[in-house]
């Protein structure tokens, strides 16, 4: 059999059986301040970093790991900067390439969506881009090769102004230099 | 309702930076407003501009005037001597006003004159001086604020400018616009144009200058702008936030929100000297400050209590003092000229909508509708606030009278409009 065939539906397996394992450990957001403060390090307080999440034994490693960087959005909830398990691998792959490319750089743009004032709302996209940050400095990525850049609500993914729009507009970017 | 529509027909030429002007609606007025009359100016030929019609529009829109229509005018004087009070009386109209635009060998001008038809007398009556014939909006405007100021005792804010950001097209194809138009949305200039995003303008209190924050090269700046020149200064650009430039009263200190120093707070920045005082110091997100109108104090917005709320703190630091507790949140306030109260946003139910706050009773008044109000900023006088609200069509910009009872629109076609900033008054 094709392991190309195989890959995504065993990885896509992984991610589910993932984060059924961490949800009970996340707190659902009720926008108070207290999903907040933890915002510095919201992935290392509730999720064990796990330093080899993708078992490499018969697998592409390199594909797979391509795959999770093809993905270069990371999406939030409301009023909430804590990245959602869905995000892990992602966090992962990217994780590993930065380690693995000294000289690469990655900028994390943050966003919000458009409820709120617009001030208010480049400090909210900061921490949700800060929590990115922080969750690829506790895999060991260099400091030097990241950098943030809120955008608050000015570049929203969807001009709606509904909760399906919204979500799209809550997230981080990340975006190669 | 009442619906006045500006058609770009007589756009002035200031090419390739004039823009799709603003089309105004007004809805509703004050009961009291004050009957009046302005009777079309006498005009000599070369001035097109109808000058009482300017003064008319101006005076409506504040809510606080009932203009009599004009055929429902029984006599038509241009001077004081050819009034009939009684005819003015019979109709109900206590005040009349009246002019004649002529020109001498200096320019244009126009006389006008205030008639109290109870007393019979005059009650004010001015030379106004245009250098050219485009300026006859101008001296229109200055009519009205004179007529404004006599009989309400506040200052008129006709003879301003707003300050607003425009932005149209989808993705990173999206070009931002800040504009600079007349208050009645007017001769509308393009300042600055960008790919990136563009926000917060503030008004020097010269009116000179116009600090705003963009975009350049992966990093936010707050850059001052000479509107006279042209000429355009970045002044802050660090790591991380740099935003919600405001000038203090006295224009020589910026404050602004910074975040390079781990989380936004809140600075002030000398412009004469360049040193910067951190004002606050705290692990949430301190943001949108405004200065007191005496400049002893700042407002600013901190979710530091778990959420968004507005306080104060004393320029020269301490500790700040929660000023708002009505609402889940509460964001961007701005103190009113008298200092007295605090225009802001508030949520209230996943409902962003524009509070007036009492700071002597702490009574907040919900004055729009929401859902989706930001940005209020107070016209000079106080009696009205602009702010940005999510019309039909797109983002608008809206007026509301602090009385909450009359509203305008203010949509430019095609694009979002937001981020208004009132002009302060020339004196």
């Amino acid at each position: 059999m094709n392991s190309k065939i195989w890959l995504p539906a065993v990885l896509g397996l992984a991610l589910v059986l993932q984060a059924c394992g961490s949800n009970k450990d996340r707190t659902s957001s009720d926008g108070t301040y207290g999903s907040t403060t933890q915002t510095s390090e919201p992935y290392t307080d509730r999720i064990a970093p796990q330093p080899a999440p993708l078992d490499d034994s018969g697998f592409d490693t390199a594909a797979a790991a391509e795959r999770a960087l093809s993905t270069n959005v990371i999406y939030f909830d409301f009023d909430d900067t804590a990245i959602r398990a869905e995000y892990r691998g992602v966090v992962d792959a990217y994780a590993r390439f930065l380690k693995d490319n000294p000289s690469a750089r990655l900028r994390l743009e943050g966003h919000a969506d458009e409820r709120g004032t617009r001030e208010y709302n480049l400090g909210l996209g900061e921490r949700r881009a800060l929590a990115v940050e922080s969750a690829l400095l506790a895999q060991g990525v260099s400091r030097e090769q990241l950098s943030i850049l809120s955008y608050g609500e000015e570049r929203p993914e969807d001009l709606g102004h509904s909760e399906s729009a919204w979500s799209k507009n809550r997230r981080v970017q990340l975006v190669r230099q | 309702m009442k619906s006045l529509r500006w058609i770009a027909a007589v756009l002035l030429a200031v090419s390739g930076v004039a823009r799709a002007e603003l089309e105004i609606t007004v809805q509703g007025g004050v009961e009291q407003a004050l009957p009046i009359a302005i009777v079309p100016f006498t005009q000599i030929p070369d001035v097109k501009l109808d000058v009482a019609q300017v003064v008319e529009d101006d005076l409506r829109r504040s809510g606080r005037f009932k203009p009599l229509d004009r055929r429902d005018m029984l006599q038509k004087p241009s001077a004081p001597a050819q009034v009939d009070t009684s005819v003015w009386r019979a109709q109900g109209i206590d005040n009349v006003v009246m002019g004649q635009v002529s020109k001498t060998e200096q320019g244009y001008f126009a006389r006008f004159f205030l008639v109290d038809s109870i007393g019979g007398q005059q009650v004010l009556g001015y030379d106004i001086p245009a250098r050219s014939v485009d300026q006859m909006r101008y001296v229109a405007h200055q009519i009205a604020d004179l007529i404004y100021e006599k009989l309400l005792g506040i200052p008129g804010y006709f003879n301003t400018k707003i300050a607003y950001v425009s932005a149209e097209g989808i993705g990173y194809q999206r070009n931002f616009e800040l504009i600079v138009a007349d208050a009645d949305g007017w001769n509308p200039r393009v300042v600055a144009t960008s790919r990136e995003p563009l926000l917060s303008p503030a008004w020097s209190p010269d009116r000179k200058q116009l600090a705003y924050v963009g975009f350049e090269r992966g990093r936010s700046a707050i850059y001052l702008h000479t509107l006279a020149t042209g000429d355009v200064k970045r002044l802050v650009s660090e790591r991380g936030i740099n935003g919600s430039p405001t000038f203090s009263p006295d224009g020589r200190f910026l404050a602004m929100t910074l975040s390079f120093e781990n989380n936004p707070d809140i600075y002030v920045v000398d412009l004469k000297t360049g040193n910067r005082r951190r004002l606050t110091d705290h692990y949430g997100i301190d943001t949108e400050p405004a200065w007191s109108p005496d400049g002893t104090k700042l407002a600013f917005t901190s979710d530091r209590g778990g959420q968004p709320q507005i306080y104060e703190i004393s320029v020269n630091g301490g500790d700040p003092r929660r000023v708002t507790f009505e609402g889940r949140q509460n964001l961007r306030a701005s103190y009113s000229p008298d200092g007295r109260s605090m225009a802001l946003v508030n949520n209230t139910d996943g409902r962003y909508r524009i509070g007036l706050l009492d700071l002597g009773s702490g009574e907040m008044r919900v004055l729009s509708n929401g859902p989706l109000d930001e940005s209020p900023s107070f016209a000079p006088g106080g009696a009205v606030v602009i702010y940005a609200t999510q019309g039909r069509k797109g983002a608008e910009l809206a007026t509301v009278s602090v009385e909450g009872s009359v509203r305008q629109s203010l949509r430019q076609s095609g694009g979002d409009v937001r981020e208004p900033a009132w002009s302060p008054l020339i004196r």
